[in-house]
């Protein structure tokens, strides 16, 4: 009962003020204290589950009814609990809670807060149903839920053509994602015929080494359909590749951002990857290719955010480049170590989009820093809490001591890909010592630029910043506190000598995996250089920012291609429209103008009733290129191809 | 035997409201009113007793049910047979269902010839349930090739500026179908010497003869379906035909195709199906990828949501003919739930082209500002078209590629792709019709559903959401016929000794 209340407490939330909202028959206030009070009541709940659960090391699995089934294709509704999930659902509740709070203050001017609450509510829902899944079949119901209220929430401000763009974008390269997911699915189906994660992670040992043909090549099995189902992961956590959407979902509102970039959605294809752990490890092949596209998110997203001006587009691209370093640490099987800095990295995440936002509050919805500056007096408490959050990003901390958060986790992360002794290990290692520096540079390029030097927004703006209301500043400093103290509190359970209790069987490590176990040997420089080099990049920060301000503009100029290409984002988004939506579009009304137009019904039965004038008018107005007569013969063509194929290899 | 012959009962029962309508006289207001009311209440009638062939439906059975026969020519061996299994079952209730729906929406949008109209649509009704019922190979023709004439009559008479065009090319397209079907039909019964189809789908024909009388049904089926490349009359029929023919074209009639693979092509020429996969399969996913492009495209509301119905049917002529459970009852059940959504958005297009007479999308943008509650109906029916989790949607797709994954991974992975072309073309539609700013001046006042609108959403509403949380309830009326199905046609495959084209790997 508690568990279940846990975890429809949101959606209750959502639907009351959602149903209500869009008939007008709840007020603000009301809206707001029902999606508050419920998702709180859903935090509160999490705590002894959590203590449960994770502490007394009592998983459960509560089963409602069958969704589907089909011949023996079938799966039901329920809730899984381990240690994995209770870790999950704790910390989305928590994050989430301080987010719909914060939520109060930041939309106080917005016509549509109903709305927004009730979206935010739901996203919640949606995300706990994602972690609490029984089998594969739900996790895509959550998946997808999360990615259709992403859609909603970051197309929030719906008269904008950027947001609405932005909405769109982010779920079709979801999409993209989801269609890797579901042949994952389906060949998850082939290979063990069930869905159910309990009768998969049981059967993987039994299928190493077995073939599946797909798309005419034969794979290894196991490994082609953790690479698929991880093409999925891809998506949902931006990594290289299907990371395009990320940064334009800064659209949204502000706590969108923030729950949609920190706590949860894109953490949920690093949650994906740790529960499907029994499965990835005996897939060797396609973790490596897990850590090569972590180590390389890492790195890349670090290099586009120290150019970025806008300042949640900076957090934005951390947020991307943190993510790799989560898949890198999974792609060496330091899964504990990836979940735990998913868990640090929500605090301290959500801390900064939120303070961001209040930045943003402040100065009158203004969102480029090269038009703030000199903050720091007149909003003392964002200020402090902008710190904190980036300390614990930057990972600062004294050895041995103290760290923040993020000290803790990503010094786990990195030992783990040295420990790993593997190539792309190394190759993940060093990414993640380079994005270090990188990380800790943007994170205080980001401070210098807003808080410090001269300010340089125009009179009006100048006259209005405030600070933010307590509404927003406490659930910043419940943030901060996580953001402080999540690293040294959960070190010991998470990756530390507890590792082995606290896990339990929520996730499997082959004893030759155990880079965890290696990161704790490590020797003295690897566990020194990430710190040693996040001060390297606040120094190199301090001096381009704060001692000479005048030479960024000019490193920007002498190495302008170079610059360009960082603040263009690698031209990816100019890649991919000419790669695939240009070619789509036109294709589609050449197709629709020529195929259907002129070959078809010309030859059909417009030609049939060619006697008939008027028709043979029009079918001569038709002035259609040659080019899709060609491009519609071509098709007729793979038709009878593929048919022919298909039949030789029958024979 | 039942006491009541049910099926006869739902099936004539419209025919009787049509009589009933044309008996009406009276003042033109008056006469329309009447035949309004008189039609409501026939169908709404029809569909409580529909709901008896429900709940009284026995699960876990898979032969037919409900049976009735009567010597109809008995000198030729012909007779009047009525029966429903799992297959044909559900297809009876969306008819039935539909066609309510269909009467009340057109209840301010229909005013000219209202009686005309009002008897079209409950003779329809009668001849779509009977082509779902009908266990006689003459008897289905009939009702098959009877619901041409009324659905003729409505693109023609009540359709749009092209109606004449659009009428005649989809009479064409159907007709040149059916007059081969019609030649096979009479093949199959010099050759079996029965019309009745149990018997026929024991008979067991030679294998030369099969690939004629398949590609004969085939000519029909497809061009019902549609499939691509016999597609292009159903964008005009849609755009031209009233919005409740056009639910009913999408709801009902495309079902019609899918329904004739499983019911003849299927179990009685299970060697030519088997020769055939290949053929079919290329043309699905080409239908897929190909309409979901065109789709892209549009400009008109009615088309795009027309060349999505042939990419979704491409799930479903792929579903059928890879002929395994899931993808079996995938096929199946996204056609039902394509017969709601596909319905439910026309009638969503409807909505706002009774309000400004514009089926473009440009003439459209930020609707959301003033017709919230329409805006919410359109995207849980816009979410069900793009297949997500928790929608009627999703369960048919997905259950179709699992399936279809087992016997071809190329065939799932190309139909996949629907899965992305099809969010981007509902999103952008929904995006330019209902988000951005509200700048048009006659949509500055534009009223939100009203309460006979959202009567009609409602029930649609309720069943797409049942579909995708709980579809146990529709798959296991439909599964233990389906098992038949393909153990018979496993049957007849072994006893025939044809390699199989696509083997299961």
């Amino acid at each position: 009962m508690l568990y279940v209340a846990c975890i429809f407490a949101p959606f209750l939330g959502a639907s009351i003020a959602g149903l209500l909202g869009l008939f007008g028959k709840i007020s603000d206030r009301g809206a707001q204290i029902v999606t508050c009070g419920l998702m709180v009541l859903s935090a509160i709940l999490a705590i002894p589950i959590f203590i449960e659960v994770a502490l007394n090391g009592h998983p459960r699995v509560i089963e409602f009814f069958t969704w589907f089934d089909a011949g023996t294709f079938e799966a039901s509704w329920g809730l899984k609990f381990d240690t994995l999930s209770a870790v999950m659902v704790l910390t989305v509740t928590l994050v989430s809670s301080a987010i719909h709070i914060y939520s109060i203050g930041y939309m106080a001017h917005d016509p549509h807060k109903q709305r927004f609450m009730a979206y935010l509510s739901l996203f919640t829902f949606f995300m706990l149903t994602l972690v609490t899944a029984p089998n594969f079949m739900q996790l895509f119901f959550g998946w997808e839920g999360v990615g259709l209220v992403s859609y909603l929430l970051i197309g929030f401000w719906f008269d904008r053509e950027s947001a609405n763009a932005a909405s769109i974008k982010a779920f079709l390269v979801n999409r993209v994602g989801d269609f890797g997911f579901a042949l994952g699915i389906m060949g998850v189906f082939l290979l063990f015929g069930s869905v159910e994660f309990s009768t998969v992670f049981a059967a993987a040992p039994d299928k190493v080494g077995m073939g599946l043909e797909f798309l005419d090549v034969n794979f290894d099995a196991l490994t082609i359909v953790c690479i698929l189902l991880f093409v999925g992961a891809m998506g949902k956590s931006a990594q290289f590749l299907l990371h395009t959407w990320l940064p334009d979902a800064m659209e949204g509102p502000t706590p969108v951002s923030a729950l949609i970039h920190a706590a949860t959605m894109v953490t949920a294809g690093v949650f994906m990857v740790a529960r499907l752990s029994p499965m990835f490890e005996y897939a060797p092949d396609a973790l490596m290719v897990v850590a090569v596209v972590g180590g390389t998110t890492a790195i890349f997203a670090a290099t586009i955010g120290i150019v970025q001006n806008d300042i949640k587009r900076v957090i934005a691209y951390s947020t991307c480049s943190q993510l790799g370093y989560m898949f890198f640490a999974l792609g060496v099987s330091a899964y504990p170590a990836a979940v735990f800095h998913l868990m640090t990295h929500a605090w301290f995440k959500a801390l900064l989009f939120l303070g961001a936002g209040s930045v943003i509050h402040a100065v009158s919805e203004q969102q480029d820093m090269r038009h703030m500056g000199g903050l720091y007096k007149k909003i003392p408490v964002t200020y402090a809490m902008i710190w904190i959050g980036s300390l614990a990003l930057a990972g600062v901390g004294i050895p041995g001591l103290f760290g923040f958060a993020g000290f803790y986790s990503k010094d786990v992360m990195l030992e783990a890909a040295w420990g790993a002794h593997t190539g792309v290990g190394q190759y993940a290692f060093w990414m993640g010592i380079a994005a270090a520096a990188l990380t800790a540079f943007y994170s205080w390029r980001l401070i210098f630029l807003t808080f410090h030097g001269k300010p340089r927004m125009d009179e009006e703006t100048k006259a209005h910043i405030h600070e933010s209301p307590k509404v927003m500043t406490v659930p910043l400093m419940f943030l901060a506190i996580g953001a402080i103290f999540a690293g040294v509190i959960g070190y010991a359970m998470f990756v530390g000598e507890d590792m082995h209790a606290f896990w339990g069987d929520s996730i499997l490590i082959l004893p030759a995996n155990n880079s965890i176990e290696a990161a704790h040997h490590s020797p003295l420089w690897v566990v020194l250089l990430p710190l040693i080099m996040g001060i390297l990049g606040i120094a190199l920060a301090f001096y381009l920012y704060m001692t000479r301000p005048d030479l960024p503009a000019r490193i920007a100029a002498r190495f302008r291609p170079v610059y360009l290409f960082l603040l263009n984002k690698w031209y990816f988004d100019e890649l991919y429209d000419f790669l695939f939506v240009r070619p789509a579009n036109a294709l589609g009304r050449g197709l629709w103008k020529s195929g259907d137009g002129a070959v078809i019904d010309g030859v059909g039965p417009d030609g049939i009733a060619a006697a008939s004038v008027a028709i043979a008018r029009r079918a001569s107005k038709l002035q259609s290129g040659y080019v899709y007569h060609y491009a519609f013969a071509m098709l007729i063509g793979v038709v009878a191809l593929i048919t022919w194929y298909l039949y030789a290899r029958a024979a | 035997m039942q006491d009541i012959p049910i099926l006869s009962v739902v099936t004539f029962l419209p025919l009787v409201g049509a009589l009933l309508v044309l008996v009406i006289r009276g003042e033109e207001a008056d006469v329309a009113r009447n035949a309004r009311w008189v039609a409501l209440w026939t169908s709404l009638f029809t569909f409580v007793a529909s709901l008896y062939i429900w709940f009284g439906f026995e699960r876990g059975v898979a032969g037919f049910q409900f049976e009735e026969q009567v010597a109809w020519l008995p000198d030729f061996n012909i007779s009047y047979h009525l029966g429903v299994d799992g297959i044909s079952m559900p297809f009876v209730l969306l008819a039935t269902l539909l066609t309510p729906i269909c009467i009340l929406s057109s209840w301010e949008a229909v005013q000219t010839r209202v009686r005309e109209y009002m008897i079209a649509f409950l003779v329809l009704e009668t001849l779509m349930i009977g082509t779902f019922c009908a266990l006689d190979l003459f008897a289905f023709y009939m009702f098959f090739e009877g619901v041409l004439i009324p659905m003729f009559l409505i693109i023609g008479i009540w359709g749009g500026p092209r109606r004449v065009y659009a009428s005649f090319k989809f009479f064409l397209y159907t007709l040149l179908g059916s007059v081969l079907m019609l030649l096979a039909m009479l093949a199959i019964y010099f050759e079996a010497g029965s019309s009745d189809i149990p018997t026929l789908m024991a008979y067991g024909f030679p294998e030369e003869m099969q690939t004629w009388l398949w590609l004969a049904f085939f000519a029909s089926f497809a061009v019902k379906v549609p499939m691509w490349p016999v597609h292009t009359w159903l964008p005009d029929a849609h755009v031209e035909a009233p919005t409740a023919g056009s639910v009913i074209l999408a709801g009902v009639l495309l079902k019609f195709g899918g329904y004739g693979f499983l019911r003849f092509s299927v179990p009685m020429f299970p060697l030519a199906t088997d020769f055939f996969l290949p053929l079919v399969f290329a043309l699905s996913a080409v239908a897929v990828i190909y309409t979901s492009l065109v789709a892209l495209a549009q400009e008109d509301m009615k088309k795009l949501i027309a060349y999505s119905s042939v990419a979704h049917m491409g799930f479903v002529t792929i579903g059928i003919f890879a002929l395994n459970m899931q993808a079996v009852e995938g096929a199946i059940f996204q056609m039902l739930s394509h017969g709601v959504v596909s319905a439910a958005l026309f009638l969503v297009v409807g909505v706002i082209y009774d309000r400004i007479h514009s089926r473009q999308i440009d003439r459209y943008g930020g609707l959301v500002h003033r017709m919230p509650v329409y805006a919410a109906v359109f995207m849980v029916f816009m979410l069900a078209s793009v297949g997500l989790p928790g929608t009627s949607g999703f369960i048919g797709e997905i259950l179709v590629m699992v399936g279809v994954f087992q016997v071809s991974t190329w065939g799932a992975f190309l139909i996949a792709t629907g899965m992305v072309l099809g969010a981007a073309y509902m999103l952008w539609l929904y995006r330019r019709v209902i988000f951005g700013k509200l700048t048009k001046a006659d949509l500055m006042d534009i009223a939100d559903l009203n309460r006979r609108e959202i009567l009609v959403f409602a029930p649609l509403l309720a069943i797409v959401l049942w579909m995708g949380i709980y579809p146990t309830s529709f798959i296991e009326v439909m599964e233990p016929s389906v098992e038949l199905l393909l153990g018979n046609y496993q049957a007849a495959l072994a006893a025939g000794d044809a390699p199989s084209a696509l083997a299961v790997r």
